[in-house]
């Protein structure tokens, strides 16, 4: 009897926590990585660092964002269920009491605190934009970094991760040069990725943009054809694991955070982002729990 | 309400949700409101717009670029759901 999709992912973590790959913490979708699993992000780092050394200028931000980002993207409007709001306790004795009572039943303490200046950052390339208002050079711009980002959606599939790292190259520039510079990742992508024996496919995509309005922008998102995923089929081929994504943000950012292309029309802009839990999650579920089993041709392309 | 009445409440809507540029000529019933600047955001908050005016809902299936492209295309389909 063939295994469901749920009962496929369900198996697959079981097998990544007994060989001690991932370490199951006690939220759904938080886990720590133990020594194979930190090894192998580490090595696709070292990896990605070799495909596009030289390209890009290395920059990095904290885990944490502006909560007026939040606002001038438009982020509540489009992923109101994903984000990550922080918030801390600036009250007086009295208060602190009550906190400290609420805290110890274990109940809800929310509404003690206030909401602090920043959100757990969502994308890893969302700290650069508004760090880049003006004018680029001539030719534009690309960066290279990696981040931590938060997404608000518990779950038990070890693939949907609500804590994970992104790594990201983000090109600025004309429409032009910024629909060239993805045409090519598109290619490049699958090329680093299939060098890692992984079944990859490239898949026009969408995000989760949120309710009605959502529908819409999904629509024009695809129609426009601004967002690709590389994807693997891990445990059913209706619904791949993305593992990369290739996005086309137009002048979207540009527009928001006043950024002008040597033209002086706004920006537009784009990254690829590498899933880094993602794409070692495919490569254990492909090659198996034990590295020293790893094809030949995998452990070569890693260095491992 | 017939076709011209439609027509210009969809413009009074475009007018005030589509944020398109200011020193834009005036708007032809075929002028492709994305080609001229109107961004995927300003176009859902256009649409919900157009439901409030007219009390309708768009369908799922009529959630696409092509609806909203223009007022021609637009009071279209706000005829249609008005039946």
């Amino acid at each position: 009897m063939s295994m469901s999709h749920a009962e496929k992912q369900e198996a697959f973590r079981q097998g990544l926590l007994e060989h001690r790959i991932l370490i199951q913490t006690q939220v759904p979708g938080i886990f720590g990585h133990a020594a194979p699993f930190d090894a192998v992000i580490r090595k696709l780092e070292a990896r990605i660092d070799r495909e596009v050394a030289g390209e890009a200028e290395r920059v990095y931000f904290p885990p944490v964002l502006a909560r007026e980002v939040v606002r001038s993207t438009g982020y509540m409007e489009n992923f109101p269920t994903l984000c990550g709001s922080v918030h801390s306790f600036t009250g007086d004795g009295a208060l602190h009491s009550a906190l400290v009572e609420r805290v110890k039943q274990g109940g809800d303490w929310g509404e003690f605190l206030e909401q602090s200046q920043v959100v757990l950052v969502p994308s890893a390339c969302y700290p650069l934009y508004p760090t880049l208002e003006g004018e680029l050079p001539p030719g534009g711009k690309l960066f290279d970094l990696v981040g931590h980002v938060f997404r608000h959606e518990p779950s038990d599939d070890p693939t949907r991760m609500q804590a994970f790292r992104q790594r990201e190259n983000v090109r600025l520039g004309s429409a032009d040069e910024v629909a060239a510079w993805c045409e090519g990742w598109l290619q490049r992508s699958i090329r680093v990725l299939s060098a890692l024996e992984l079944p990859v496919r490239l898949d026009l995509a969408t995000d989760p943009f949120f309710g009605r309005g959502g529908r819409m922008m999904k629509a024009t998102q695809r129609a426009q054809e601004l967002k690709h995923e590389v994807t693997v089929a891990l445990f059913s081929e209706e619904r791949p694991l993305a593992i990369t994504s290739i996005n086309n943000h137009q002048d979207h950012f540009g527009h928001v955070f006043g950024i002008h292309g040597a033209d002086g029309g706004y920006a537009h802009s784009a990254c690829i982002g590498f899933g880094l839990e993602r794409i070692a999650l495919a490569l254990f579920h492909t090659h198996g729990f034990e590295l020293e089993g790893w094809p030949a041709g995998v452990r070569d392309a890693l260095e491992l | 309400m017939d076709a011209s009445e439609i027509n210009q409440k969809v413009r009074q809507v475009i007018a005030e949700h589509a944020q398109l540029p200011a020193d834009l000529p005036p708007l032809e019933d075929q002028t492709n409101l994305y080609e001229v600047g109107m961004a995927s955001r300003a176009s859902v908050n256009m649409m919900l717009a157009l439901e409030s005016v007219f009390e309708i809902e768009f369908p799922d299936s009529m959630l696409n670029r092509a609806v909203f492209e223009s007022i021609a295309a637009i009071s279209e389909a706000v005829e249609e759901l008005l039946g």
